[in-house]
């Protein structure tokens, strides 16, 4: 039997208020961040005007005050070094950067064929972009097209000596063009390379393991640098004559080689990270070695290392300028080259100039992988969130 | 790369045989087709490549007279930029044949690294320039005392300067940087009082201070730098051809013989000319050289005379406008003197 009872019982939830206007808002962002205490204040304060000053210093040089047009050195020079800006002057010189423009990205391969080149290039762009887009379809043959197609089409395209093309030897190559070749050897031999080695570091079959962890190590304990200088210069010493094999190959495997031991022990870290059960669990439904380590322990183990893969392609990309150490002129190599060499810009402004040039370049390709990983990682990440 | 330390280490012995079995580096050359120079990786006026990628300058243009001579063309020579560490190691190791890269020649490398020197393509010199704002009225060398000099490391300029200020009692602070930009920079920022790396430097480097007209080139050179191209020891066939392109570009100097009048010269009467173009009769000159009796001629139609190598690249013809000085003719009061071909 019920009674009438006096208490009274909400039946639906208060509706949520907006937060006062205190708490919302860039003005108390800021005051939580920016101004909450005197000190942090003071700190604010002195931190902003030092970005605004340096900032506009850089601006000024790179844009306002820079030079755009000009036929030589004369072009970026003050009156009182013989030309005819005001003394004092300083900012870039950019018709240095796009009077050596094709230089820096082509090195001295031939004018008249570098449509090869930009060829290749665009191929590699029509490729890469539906690779990295999760929407579009067909991820199969791309990734076919792109990691097994590609570098053949490219090899015969770039080298030539077939279908008609001159045949351009490797010493011609050079700028962001090697840059850019070594970076794809490097990237996409030590990957699958890497995973093997580590698989085969964590073998229990004793002379797998053996190999890959003599392997690992002897790379991972020489400087890049030293076999480098010994591929190039030494290996000559010890062959008959007369046979001599391509620099720039010798330097692709070298990088490849050394990669591929860097990333072995990135994706050796996954393959730790996993639980002991995921492998029991794939036995127990009969999974084969390869079954096991393809659809269960290498997806998982993968997405958890994907910062240290990016980082080791980073590291490999910005790695690759070692190669001037045996006369192969990738892009700061060229840039370099030009700096020195080159008495027709020979300004005070123009190192800076071919340095900053040389920095956004990198930059942008760095910047560029990075945010990629990034998006890849918000994407896979389905779970384990601590 | 496990594979490469195997057949470095365990192949020493038996490569060195390996090496020391070449044939003559001539016929290696006319068999490959082209002549592998190994050059500076980039020195203003004596080795870089231009916009087009194509390699300039006096040490570049040496190398294509001697393919001209060697195969009546002057672009069958490929380069390889050399830092000054690789380049004996790139040359006893076969990689080039020739070493043109603004190299001294000292007893020690002609001896005991097995270097044959063909020649002085430019006679150099270390030299000091000074801040004239910093230290006003200096104009000699010999006023540096308590001075300090930017000098790059490792390099023999920085003994030579060692030397040079022992000798003469003076105190000196040397401010030693890794690397040439940096040298360069901190000299342009006033660190030193005074900057020395060899002569030629010193025109290129004043190209790219904020305020040339400060600068002064001092008049003291201080150490021998005769740079030349250098081959390996043991094989004199190359080293003959090697020795007289470069007599070659200085008799054709001194008889007027240009890249413009070469054909012309051709019809000389004058039997010193008829004999260095190859047109005398039954002239073996060429031949007993190894190459065809127009090699001369050749090396003129594809570089010019010393003269116009050294004015296109370092002189009057290039941003650096350096004076002939002692590299003139030994007619002209200089240095550079031909022997005599015939």
């Amino acid at each position: 039997m019920q009674e009438h009872d006096l208490s009274w019982v909400r039946t639906e939830m208060a509706l949520a208020q907006a937060a006062p206007p205190s708490q919302v808002g860039a003005g108390a962002w800021m005051r939580n961040n920016l101004f909450s205490t005197p000190v942090n204040s003071a700190i604010t304060l002195i931190a902003a005007l030092a970005i605004v000053w340096f900032g506009m210093q850089i601006l000024n040089w790179m844009f306002f005050s820079a030079i755009w047009s000009g036929s030589d050195r004369t072009a970026c020079l003050t009156t009182e070094q013989g030309g005819q800006l005001p003394a004092g002057w300083s900012g870039a010189c950019w018709p240095f950067v796009s009077s050596r423009f094709g230089y820096f990205m082509f090195g001295r391969y031939p004018v008249e064929e570098r449509w090869r080149v930009l060829l290749c290039g665009l191929l590699f762009l029509v490729l890469l972009v539906p690779l990295l887009t999760p929407r579009i379809p067909f991820k199969r043959l791309n990734a076919i097209l792109f990691f097994a197609v590609f570098p053949f089409v490219a090899f015969f395209l770039l080298l030539g000596g077939y279908f008609g093309l001159p045949y351009i030897e490797t010493q011609l190559w050079g700028g962001l063009m090697v840059t850019l070749v070594i970076s794809y050897v490097g990237i996409v031999t030590s990957l699958p390379l890497g995973i093997l080695l580590a698989l085969g570091r964590r073998s229990k079959m004793p002379i797998v393991k053996l190999l890959s962890v003599v392997f690992i190590e002897t790379v991972r304990g020489v400087p890049l640098v030293a076999v480098l200088f010994m591929a190039s210069f030494m290996l000559p010493l010890f062959m008959p004559p007369g046979m001599t094999f391509d620099k720039l190959l010798r330097a692709l495997i070298g990088v490849a080689l050394f990669a591929s031991a860097y990333m072995a022990e990135v994706v050796r870290g996954g393959l730790q990270a996993i639980p002991k059960g995921q492998y029991e669990g794939a036995d127990s439904l009969g999974l084969g070695y390869w079954q096991k380590m393809g659809l269960i322990v290498m997806p998982q183990a993968l997405k958890l290392v994907i910062p240290g893969i990016v980082n080791t392609f980073i590291g490999l990309f910005k790695d690759t300028t070692l190669v001037l150490i045996i006369s192969l002129f990738d892009l700061l190599g060229t840039v370099k080259q030009s700096i020195s060499g080159d008495p027709t810009w020979a300004t005070p402004q123009t190192a800076k100039t071919g340095y900053v040039f040389a920095a956004a370049i990198f930059w942008v390709f760095c910047f560029g992988m990075s945010r990629y990983s990034q998006y890849m990682e918000r994407r896979l990440d389905t779970g384990h969130r601590k | 790369m496990k594979n490469t330390l195997k057949v470095v280490l365990g192949a020493a012995a038996l490569g060195m045989a390996v090496a020391a079995a070449h044939a003559g580096t001539l016929e290696d050359v006319k068999a490959k087709g082209f002549i592998q120079c190994g050059v500076n990786t980039g020195l203003a006026g004596f080795s870089a490549p231009n916009d087009k990628g194509e390699w300039t300058g006096l040490d570049v243009d040496f190398c294509r007279a001697v393919a001209a001579a060697v195969f009546g063309d002057g672009t069958k020579v490929k380069f390889t930029g050399l830092s000054a560490k690789d380049r004996f190691t790139a040359l006893q190791s076969g990689e080039i044949d020739i070493l043109s890269r603004n190299t001294t020649w000292t007893i020690n490398r002609d001896t005991a690294l097995g270097l044959n020197f063909g020649g002085v393509t430019y006679y150099d010199g270390q030299g000091f320039m000074i801040n004239a704002k910093k230290v006003p009225g200096v104009n000699s060398a010999l006023q540096l005392s308590g001075a300090s000099v930017c000098v790059q490391a490792g390099t023999t300029t920085e003994l030579n300067l060692a030397d040079y200020f022992k000798a003469n009692n003076l105190e000196y602070n040397p401010v030693v940087f890794e690397k040439f930009e940096e040298a360069n920079a901190a000299y342009d920022a006033g660190r030193c009082d005074a900057y020395t790396t060899d002569q030629s430097g010193l025109y290129a480097v004043r190209l790219q201070m904020s305020a040339p007209d400060d600068h002064v080139v001092l008049p003291e050179i201080i150490s021998k730098e005769p740079l030349g191209p250098a081959v390996r020891q043991g094989d004199d066939k190359w080293f003959d051809i090697v020795k007289w392109t470069y007599y070659a570009l200085l008799n054709a100097e001194e008889a007027g013989i240009t890249q413009a009048n070469v054909e012309e010269m051709k019809s000389s009467a004058n039997p010193d000319i008829k004999r260095l173009l190859g047109v005398e009769a039954e002239t073996k000159i060429g031949t007993d050289l190894g190459l065809d009796n127009a090699w001369v001629a050749n090396i003129i139609k594809a570089t010019g005379n010393y003269g116009e190598i050294f004015e296109r690249n370092v002189g009057q013809g290039s941003p650096l406008k350096i004076a002939r000085g002692v590299n003139a003719l030994w007619t002209k009061g200089g240095l550079q003197y031909g022997m005599p071909v015939r």
